[in-house]
């Protein structure tokens, strides 16, 4: 049975992801081979997802980790765990 | 940098912290601040208020050590103190608002058609060095709604997974594949026709250029 675009968008998080069976990640597979806008569809997603991942995107504030260790010091000063 | 859990090293710190060797507790809360620090952000959209949250939080996380019982891994019990945290806070500001906490369900139909596209051309990670670009993929992360924007963070950012960032959030696995799937294909269909622009030109002849100058240093 061949599955449609509409049947591969549904699990595109899960196969960016491994996370689909060997017999569904075929049919996608050769779904793919045939149809340029699920190609671009997949490609466009795992590429959105890479770049949002990066260290560079998401960066904790300046001094953060600092301030939070001096806060911690002054409660181990006054109490035990 | 994410570090993953090493719950040998946790186990053994934590035994010592209640021991009495308190400044332990700095090692083996470091590897916890990213996460907390985000899934903080994504429930307060403040970044002041998530940093004091966050330092409120990991004092809680101190305090309350001993009833750390190691049946989940620890940075897991460390977010739901976070989590906890930040919807106390939330609640106490959005007490006098309508919009309920819970608004947004997984049953609510929505649309999660991609951005139709007919081909792709990949935008590398160097071109983040372009402020321009991390500020367009952090705008439309923050747009997204609260549940989805929250499973991102952890399991995409923070690279946790699902079995973890259900825990840390208190919902099914179900859940989390469900919203990371939506929150996915929003952004495919947000981002996309925006990051375009972002794509190396297609030039062979700049390209072979290139190549050539490098290879004569």
């Amino acid at each position: 049975m061949r599955i449609d675009c509409k049947h591969v968008w549904q699990h595109i998080s899960a196969y960016i992801d491994g996370a689909v069976d060997a017999e569904l990640r075929a049919e996608i597979d050769k779904h793919l081979e045939t149809c340029e806008i699920c190609s671009a569809v997949l490609d466009s997603t795992r590429n959105v997802v890479v770049l949002y991942a990066d260290d560079r995107v998401f960066e904790l504030p300046a001094g953060f980790s600092e301030r939070l260790h001096e806060r911690l010091e002054e409660e181990m000063e006054v109490s035990g765990p | 940098m994410k570090s993953a859990p090493n719950p040998e090293f946790e186990a053994d710190c934590i035994r010592r912290i209640l021991a009495g060797e308190k400044q332990l507790f700095h090692d083996l809360i470091r590897p916890c601040e990213r996460p907390i620090f985000f899934l903080l952000i994504s429930i307060l959209r403040n970044e002041a208020d998530a940093e004091d949250a966050a330092q409120e939080a990991v004092v809680k996380i101190y305090r309350n050590l001993h009833l750390f019982r190691g049946e989940s891994q620890f940075r897991t019990w460390a977010l739901s103190i976070a989590r906890n945290e930040g919807l106390g806070r939330l609640r106490k500001t959005q007490s006098r608002r309508e919009d309920s906490l819970d608004a947004l369900t997984d049953d609510q139909a929505g649309d999660f058609t991609p951005a139709i596209l007919t081909s792709w051309r990949e935008v590398p990670n160097q071109a983040l060095e372009q402020k321009e670009l991390a500020a367009v993929l952090r705008q439309a992360i923050d747009g997204l709604p609260e549940i989805y924007r929250n499973v991102v963070l952890l399991r995409d950012i923070e690279e946790m997974d699902v079995r973890e960032t259900a825990a840390a959030l208190g919902i099914a696995e179900g859940a989390v594949k469900v919203r990371l799937h939506r929150a996915r294909a929003l952004l495919q269909r947000s981002l996309a026709p925006r990051l375009k622009g972002f794509a190396p030109r297609r030039s062979k002849l700049f390209g072979w250029a290139t190549v050539r100058k490098d290879e004569a240093r």
